[in-house]
């Protein structure tokens, strides 16, 4: 497809540095309590995996390639879906006290 | 629509997916937005795949739609049906298939024969390469944690056979990159590449696995944003590169709370060696039984509890929390002290707590408790051993010397729940079951905490 932005060399560098950044900085201050909860988290933010692995299926013209872009698409909605499905089941849990017994 | 105008909504939404991504990511950060995090990085996925259907010159959409649906169910299904205890090894599970798929993307990028240039060309296959040991390597942890395969196979000159495997792989992609018109050298590549995942894994022990699950999450990130480069997708670059970083830093806490760094975790043995302790322990373990504990707890002020694993095993949290109910109607000071690895990895035993409904601002980390101990009636410890053995303060000799423990030694009085008298996970005895101040209250978890409860009401 053409681009109206190509993303190469320079550009290329300076989001993969200050994405880097953000990931770096967002897990830093995180504390211990939820770190499962966040591995999780972050392991379905890669899920993203999903769009490539459709655009590379749809792309796909011989039947080897068909059949690798298939096993991806699935691989791609078993990582989005799964993640998705255990991480919020564990952040759906944390509570407070709310009513203080006295 | 013109053919610019759908591009131009593609990209505004992959735009938009990103910011989703990591205002969620931001969200989930702290134990009260936490929930909304997750949610607004859903709504952020959902946009970004029903967006790509519109991607132009494409085609295979009826395979692709059989393909999501059928691993989307299959996900869906077994993320609702685990068991919170079992986590880890889900986690471990669903990251392998990303890397599967980011490698997959390569190898249809590989197999097309598309001039991608040589910084793609590089891109492409070290995306591959990084997702498909990903891919082959969390599917083993997986394995390891779900009971599948338990031994830990080892043998003299490993390293060196991974080694080979590992040069081997890398002179593959050398060829791939740059000859793309020889044979069979992608499918080989991809092979080695495989079976590197498997031997890298196969030798690290079951209690180091929460540290390789998030090393190859930090991969799978990794080659998710090397894909999206080959790609041109800016999601898919922004995504994979927040979370290759924050895996990256991720597994360095959690390899640091284990007291143990990176390359000790990937290229030696502990988990399983039959550790010869330092000194010698002496004195005697001292039982004492339910009813007498009921009442120490019952009229003291400040009560620690020390959960690990082994709580959570015997499914005592429930009781666990009841008890600590009553006792905080008793106006007793009740509050959880969570070591770092407490559970199968770092936040897990949060995790099993928060199931059984105990509110997470009673949960406190081993830094924020540890000074607490000395002013504490009773330290009730339940499941854990290593991380509240002293000799890891005192005995340079031991394995553990080191580690960050919780200083359960410091309370006047400290209870144990232990099944039998027998050493721990690690096999190393503890020193704290020996103390003067310490009472062992054999059985197991869950009797001991009714028990325990049934005490504490008869009062």
């Amino acid at each position: 497809m053409d681009q109206i932005i190509q993303i190469d060399g320079f550009i290329a560098l300076y989001i993969f540095m200050l994405a880097g950044f953000v990931g770096h900085e967002i897990i830093g201050k995180v504390p211990a309590i939820l770190h499962t909860p966040l591995m999780s988290g972050s392991n379905f933010i890669h899920g993203i995996v999903l769009v490539g692995a459709m655009v590379a299926l749809g792309r796909a013209v011989t039947p080897l390639e068909q059949t690798i872009g298939f096993i991806g698409v699935f691989l791609g909605a078993g990582n989005a879906v799964g993640g998705y499905v255990v991480t919020e089941r564990m952040l759906e849990m944390f509570k407070r006290s709310k009513d203080k017994k006295s | 629509m013109s053919m610019f105008n759908m591009t131009l909504i593609i990209d505004a939404s992959y735009f938009l997916a990103a910011v989703l991504f990591i205002y969620g990511l931001k969200r989930m950060g702290s134990p009260m937005t936490a929930r909304g995090g997750i949610v607004w990085a859903g709504a952020g996925m959902m946009l970004a795949t029903v967006v790509t259907f519109l991607f132009p010159g494409m085609s295979n959409y009826l395979l692709m739609i059989i393909a999501i649906g059928l691993g989307g169910i299959i996900a869906w299904v077994s993320g609702k049906k685990v068991a919170m205890t079992d986590m880890p090894q889900m986690i471990a599970l669903y990251n392998g298939m990303g890397g599967g798929a980011a490698a997959a993307i390569a190898a249809v990028e590989l197999y097309s024969g598309k001039d991608h240039g040589l910084t793609f060309g590089i891109l492409a296959v070290l995306g591959g390469f990084i997702g498909a040991v990903s891919f082959s390597g969390s599917l083993v942890a997986f394995a390891k944690l779900q009971g599948f395969k338990n031994t830990t196979l080892r043998f003299r000159g490993q390293q060196i056979v991974n080694l080979i495997i590992l040069l081997s792989t890398l002179i593959m992609a050398v060829i791939v990159i740059t000859q793309p018109d020889i044979g069979n050298t992608i499918s080989i590549f991809f092979i080695l590449a495989l079976i590197l995942g498997i031997t890298m894994t196969v030798p690290i022990g079951g209690a180091d696995m929460p540290v390789v699950i998030s090393l190859y999450n930090a991969f799978t990130g990794l080659a998710v944003a090397f894909e999206g480069f080959v790609q041109q997708n800016p999601a898919m670059i922004i995504a994979g590169t927040v979370v290759g970083a924050a895996g990256s830093l991720l597994t360095q806490l959690m390899a640091k709370a284990m007291n143990r760094s990176l390359a000790n975790v990937l290229f030696s043995g502990f988990g399983e060696t039959t550790s010869e302790e330092g000194t010698e322990v002496s004195g005697s373990m001292k039982p004492i039984d339910a009813t007498d504990v009921g009442v120490m707890m019952a009229f003291a002020n400040k009560v620690l509890i020390v959960p690990g694993y082994g709580m959570a095993v015997a499914q005592a949290q429930h009781k666990v929390w009841e008890l600590t109910q009553l006792l905080i109607d008793r106006d007793v000071d009740v509050k959880f002290a969570i070591h770092p690895v407490a559970g199968r990895m770092p936040g897990h035993m949060n995790v099993l707590l928060a199931e059984a409904g105990v509110p997470y601002d009673i949960i406190y980390d081993e830094n924020e408790i540890n000074s607490e101990f000395e002013s504490a009636d009773v330290a009730l410890i339940i499941g854990a051993n290593d991380v509240v053995n002293p000799v890891a303060r005192t005995d340079p000799s031991s394995p553990i010397y080191g580690m960050p423990i919780l200083n359960a030694d410091y309370a006047k009085n400290v209870i144990v729940i232990k099944r039998g008298q027998g050493a721990g996970f690690s096999g190393i005895e503890n020193a704290l079951f020996f103390l003067d101040q310490t009472r062992m209250l054999y059985g197991d978890g869950q009797e001991m905490a009714s028990e325990l409860i049934q005490a504490v009401k008869s009062l």
